[in-house]
This record gives C-alpha cells, sequence and structure tokens, in this order.
C-alpha cells in the first residue's frame, strides 16, 4: 500500500487490521512519518460517542492509508460506521483515541478554529443533499470557500468561472440553484468541492439524491478528476456506485476491510 | 474573510427573508420611534414650561426684612423691623461678592393718590432704581426710565404704568406733564408698556397700575419716616433660572454678614423666589416624561426579544447552511460575526426607520394634540445607536447558539 503510483486502481486485497487493530497495524505509528504523498494516514482511530451513561463505539480502532491520486470508495451499510469514519475523515469531527494525519499533518487534537481551517484548505465536499445555497448564484456558491481562505473577489469569480466550466456549466454561472437540475447541482457542489485546489475530494453519497442518468454523470465527473491526478473519497453504501472507484474498502461495526473488487459480496 | 465581505454576507442573509426581517424590524421601528416621541414630548412641555418661567421672571429673587431676634432672643413678628436697606442692595449689585446676580433693585413702595389737573388716581407708587425695569423685564413706551442722575438729584420725576398713564390722562402725551402725589409736583418722564395682568403671580394688583419714583425721591420727599435708607424689599436678578440657587445662596451669605447674623435660622430677612411653584409643575412634567418613555422602553425590549427570536428562528431554519459553512472552511468566529452583522442590520434598519417615523410624527401629531414635541438631533441618534446595540445585544445568543454548532450536526439535520 505504501509503494507510491504502483498499484492504484484495484490494489492488492491484502488483509489490513479489521480483526485486529492492536496487534496489526497498517500503517506506520504517528512519530514516525509516512511517505510524503499519503495523504490520509489513520492509526488506530477510535470514536465512541456518550448518549448519557451509555458509551457506543463507533469506530474501534480503525488503522488505513489512502495515497495522492487513489480514488477510494468506502463502503458499509448504515450503522457500520461509515459516517463517523467519513466526518473524521473530513475534519468534521475529531478522533476519540488514535491519530489521524490529513497530508502529514496530525490534525487528530485541533481546535475547532484549526480545523476549519484544514477544512478549507484542504478538503472538498460533496453531499448528498448538495447543500448549495438557494439565495446565491452557482458562481457565487463555488466561491464560498474562497471567501473564507480570504482569497480577493476578482481572483475568487476568475476561479470559481473556471472551476464551473471545468465541470461542463461554464453556461450556467448565473443560475441559481433552483434553476438547475439536480445532477446540474451536483456538479455545482463538485466545482465548489475543486476550487481550493484541495488535497482530498471527499463525496458522500454523491448519486444518492440521483436519477441514474444524472449519477452516472457525476460518476463520469469523479472519473475525470481521478484521471486529472485528484485524491477521491467516496463513501456509499451502493456497490454499484463503489465499483466505480478503484480500491474498496469495507467498513462494518466499526472496523474496515480491504476489499478486492471480486469480492465486492463479501462487505454485504 | 474580511468584515466587508461578512457584512455582505449578513446583509444578504436579511434580504433572503424579507417578510421576517420587515416584521422584526417592525417591532424594533415602533419602539423606537416611541422613545423619540416620548422623549420629544417630554422635551417639548419642559421647553414650554421653561419659556413660561422666563416670562414670569422667575430667574426672580425678593428678599423681603424679617423679624428681628432680640439679644434675649425673643423674636418679633413678621415685618417688625425695617433691616434692609439700600446699603444691602448695593452690596448685593457687586460683582465679586455675587457674581450669580445679574441686576438688584431694590425697591420701597406705598399707596398713594396721583392727582394730575381736574382727575385723581390712587396707585402703588413705587421707588427703585433704573435697575428695575431690566428686573421686572419691562419696556418703556414713550419718554424714557428713571436714570442714575435722577437718583443721585432727588429728581421730581415719575414713570407711569400704562394704566395709570390712561387714568390720569384720558387725552394727550403724558409725557412732560406734572403730576402732584402728596402736594409734591412730579414730571411724567416716560410710559411703561402694558404687561397684561398675570395669572400666577402673587402680587393680585395689576402691574400695569403702578407709578415708579426715584428711590431717593420716594425715600427723601414722599414716603418720609424715620429710617430713609430702608427698603420695603430688594428684588434680585439671577444669571438665569438655572443659576437661581447660586445667587439666592450668595445673597444669603452676603446679607447674613452684612447684618452681622452667625446663625442662619436667626436671619432678619427672607428670601422667597416664584420658582418654587414653577418646579413642582416641572417635576411633575417630569414624573410623566419617566413614566411615558418606561413605557416607550418596554416597547424597545420587546423589539429586542423579538429580534433575539427570530434570530433563533433564523439559526434553526439555517442550520444547514451554518454547517455547509463550516464544513467549507468558517470559523466559529466568523459564523457568530455573520450573524451578529444580521442582527445589528435590522436593529440599526428599525432604528433609522423609528427615527424617521418618529420625525415625522413630531411634525404632524402636535396639530392634533395640541402639545409641542421637540425632537434634538442627539436624542435622534442616541436611539438609532440604541437600536443597534439592541440588535447586538439580542443577537448575541443566537448567534452563539450558531457558531457553536457541531458541523456534523448542522449538516446532517433534515
Amino acid at each position: 500500500m505504501s509503494e507510491p503510483g504502483g498499484e492504484r486502481p484495484g490494489g492488492s486485497a491484502r488483509p489490513n487490521a479489521s480483526s485486529d487493530a492492536d496487534t496489526a497495524p497498517l500503517t506506520v505509528g504517528p512519530r514516525t512519518p509516512g511517505p510524503a504523498d499519503a495523504v490520509i494516514e489513520f492509526d488506530r482511530v477510535t470514536k465512541v460517542y456518550r448518549t448519557g451513561a451509555i458509551a457506543v463505539a463507533a469506530l474501534r480502532g480503525v488503522s488505513l492509508k489512502i495515497n495522492t491520486g487513489e480514488y477510494v470508495a468506502i463502503v458499509g451499510p448504515s450503522g457500520s460506521g461509515k459516517s463517523t469514519l467519513m466526518h473524521i475523515l473530513g475534519c468534521l469531527d475529531t478522533p476519540t483515541t488514535g491519530t489521524f494525519r490529513l497530508a502529514g499533518e496530525n490534525v487528530s487534537g485541533m481546535s475547532e478554529e484549526a480545523l476549519a481551517e484544514v477544512r478549507n484548505r484542504r478538503i472538498g465536499f460533496v453531499f448528498q443533499q448538495f447543500n448549495l445555497l438557494a439565495s446565491m448564484t452557482a458562481w457565487q456558491n463555488v466561491e464560498l470557500p474562497l471567501a473564507y481562505a480570504g482569497v480577493h473577489r476578482a481572483e475568487r469569480k476568475e476561479r470559481a468561472m473556471a472551476a464551473l466550466a471545468k465541470v461542463g456549466l461554464a453556461q450556467r454561472v448565473q443560475h441559481r440553484p433552483g434553476e438547475l437540475s439536480g445532477g446540474q447541482q451536483q456538479r455545482v457542489a463538485v466545482a465548489r468541492a475543486l476550487v481550493t485546489e484541495p488535497d482530498l475530494i471527499l463525496a458522500d453519497e454523491p448519486t444518492g439524491n440521483l436519477d441514474s442518468v444524472s449519477a452516472d454523470d457525476v460518476l463520469g465527473l469523479m472519473n475525470e478528476l481521478h484521471d486529472a491526478g485528484r485524491t477521491l473519497v467516496l463513501i456509499t453504501h451502493d456497490l454499484e456506485v463503489a465499483s466505480a472507484a478503484g480500491r474498496l474498502i469495507g467498513i462494518r461495526d466499526g472496523l474496515v476491510s480491504e476489499n478486492d473488487k471480486r469480492d465486492l459480496e463479501n462487505v454485504r | 474573510m474580511s468584515w466587508l465581505e461578512t457584512f455582505r454576507t449578513g446583509l444578504n442573509g436579511v434580504r433572503t427573508h424579507r417578510l421576517r426581517s420587515a416584521l422584526t424590524v417592525l417591532g424594533i421601528l415602533i419602539g423606537i420611534a416611541a422613545v423619540i416621541l416620548t422623549v420629544g414630548l417630554g422635551e417639548g412641555a419642559q421647553a414650554q414650561v421653561s419659556s413660561e418661567i422666563t416670562a414670569l421672571g422667575s430667574n426672580l429673587l425678593t428678599i423681603t426684612p424679617g423679624s428681628t431676634t432680640s439679644a434675649a432672643g425673643i423674636r418679633g413678628g413678621f415685618g417688625t423691623s425695617s433691616t434692609l436697606t439700600t446699603y444691602d442692595a448695593t452690596a448685593l449689585a457687586s460683582k465679586t461678592v455675587a457674581p450669580d446676580i445679574k441686576a438688584v433693585a431694590p425697591i420701597t413702595d406705598s399707596s398713594e393718590t396721583l392727582t394730575a389737573g381736574t382727575s385723581n388716581w390712587t396707585t402703588s407708587v413705587v421707588g427703585s432704581t433704573p435697575s428695575w425695569i431690566t428686573v421686572r423685564g419691562e419696556t418703556v413706551a414713550q419718554g424714557r426710565f428713571l436714570d442714575e442722575q435722577d437718583i443721585t438729584d432727588h429728581e421730581p420725576v415719575v414713570v407711569l404704568g400704562s394704566v395709570t398713564a390712561s387714568e390720569l390722562f384720558t387725552r394727550g402725551d403724558p409725557v412732560g406733564q406734572t403730576v402732584d402725589v402728596d402736594g409734591l409736583p412730579l414730571t411724567v418722564v416716560g410710559v411703561l408698556n402694558s404687561v397684561g395682568s398675570s395669572t400666577s403671580s402673587s402680587t393680585t394688583s395689576d402691574p400695569d397700575d403702578t407709578a415708579i419714583v426715584p428711590l431717593t425721591t420716594a425715600a427723601q420727599e414722599i414716603f418720609g419716616g424715620t429710617s430713609r435708607n430702608s427698603v420695603s424689599s430688594i428684588i434680585v436678578q439671577g444669571r438665569s433660572s438655572a443659576d437661581l440657587t447660586a445667587a439666592y445662596q450668595e445673597a444669603d451669605q452676603e446679607l447674613l454678614a452684612l447684618h452681622g447674623i452667625t446663625t442662619a435660622s436667626d436671619a432678619d430677612f427672607t428670601i422667597t423666589s416664584e420658582a418654587s411653584v414653577v418646579s413642582t409643575a416641572t417635576s411633575v412634567d417630569r414624573t410623566l416624561t419617566i413614566l411615558l418613555g418606561g413605557v416607550a422602553g418596554i416597547s424597545l425590549l420587546v423589539g429586542g426579544i423579538g429580534v433575539m427570536n427570530i434570530m433563533l428562528v433564523s439559526v434553526t431554519e439555517r442550520i444547514r447552511e451554518i454547517g455547509l459553512r463550516k464544513a467549507l472552511g468558517a470559523t466559529p468566529r466568523l459564523i457568530r460575526r455573520q450573524f451578529l452583522v444580521e442582527a445589528s442590520v435590522l436593529g440599526l434598519t428599525g432604528g433609522a426607520l423609528g427615527a424617521g417615523l418618529g420625525i415625522i410624527c413630531a411634525v404632524f401629531l402636535p396639530g392634533v394634540i395640541g402639545d409641542p414635541i421637540a425632537i434634538s438631533g442627539w436624542a435622534v441618534a442616541l436611539a438609532i445607536v440604541v437600536a443597534m446595540a439592541i440588535g447586538v445585544v439580542f443577537g448575541v445568543y443566537p448567534a452563539s447558539r450558531a457558531a457553536n454548532l457541531a458541523p456534523i450536526d448542522a449538516l446532517r439535520s433534515e
């Protein structure tokens, strides 16, 4: 897994830490820096939610590594810890124990303010619900992360326009989300995720709210991004969608397992 | 993200929910307009009262002789002595002794019968100095008033009140004519303008029915008596009604010193002012203003709670937007700022519109209710600042709630 660029699509189905995270960590410890091109390094990450007296372990020691340029699908049924994994990946939440390095930077214990900055700089989100602001035009939605990054107005607009052109919406920049189809809205969302040139694009069920034509359309766009060298993590419960990715990581009961495309059925 | 950007975002938030923003603004608007109008009404009433005070000459103090207290401690009746003298008046007129006293008029008076040709008329003959006319705030209609020369030379001259003049001289110009008082012929040198009867004055006599002669002439030639330097009262004019207290104290101290009295309660003179009547009226008025202002303030508070309510609704309703903004890199501080800007824009708009409404009402309402409304610039400015502050204060809690939302919860909510 650590050889750069060696085994991009369909990587080997090595057994990982799913059975025992403590004895068989896939990745090196937090003290030793990983290879320069590792975008994501999870080391025995756990997440425990407490509701009153009951503690629920959503992640029970996850170790994994995702390299630059990889296209990874994280697949799991609901309740598997998939969402929790995605939140930690997206720096929307922090691990209870263990370390998470994003582009070599340990984000495990960061403050809320620092996490906001990391999200802004390193991660592009694509959500199931699109999450576009209805009162703004397509290009204004796309420039939003640049505004939080403190980019100057003129440059912001220019870059937003370029990102929209990249997803094929050059003719729709002045439209508001309500005037666009679902597929087009998701394309705007992808443009918004792209515009900051992030280290990681995190897509949470990006096709969940789309008809099959639009879904294929968006997945095609993801493929293009992958071909252009972007690192993509796709979170889904849909194996058909997941099959678009080069590498599959299954998650079940808070533990991850590498899956070969051939034994997709095992994840079910 | 700069303040300007945050402001733009906040403004956009207000614009997006037009109706809701308008209703919130309405709450603040009514509160501010009510406060401005109440304060304006109060100030208008006070201005009216104080102009009435000025007309009454309430910056005047009247010093009258009191009772003497003998060495044995036996106090004589009121007015038993003629303790006030022209020397007292001269001392009080000194600017170094009493800087807050503008003018001093010693007065001696007596009811005398005036004869001019075949007609006669009994009136109040007043012996005084040239400062009498300034102290009383009266003006000369014809001829001149008394001057210092008349005092020094004991001139047999007289200035008549308008009523007295018309009673004695039904035809022709009184100036230059002669009037007899107790057989002493006096030349009429001037006639005063009519001031009309003053209803609130403590004197029931008509102020226009009088005759003023030089103090010295009155003492030496008309009234006579043993103590020719004593006066029946001294009228002291303060520099303004605001300085009247200071003038009172200066006069009191000076007279006590002059009369060699060490205990203030043994004073052989009394100082009174007409302002005491007026001050009661003013204080009633002020109480009313405070009461009305309180009601208006409560309506402003309700407006502020309205802002808070709407901002809380806004935070709940836009929970996904907040989550998204956070995911895109907005820090809690920026989210808080955005909502604070929205709240203060609501407050500011309400304040500005409320001030506008208040000013419009101030122009048209007096015609309906008959009371003057005085709108001062600082009150309007203060009201707008207060309105904005209300927006900020009542926006703090909702904004903090928005800022502290966990991004995942915010994104997950349906």
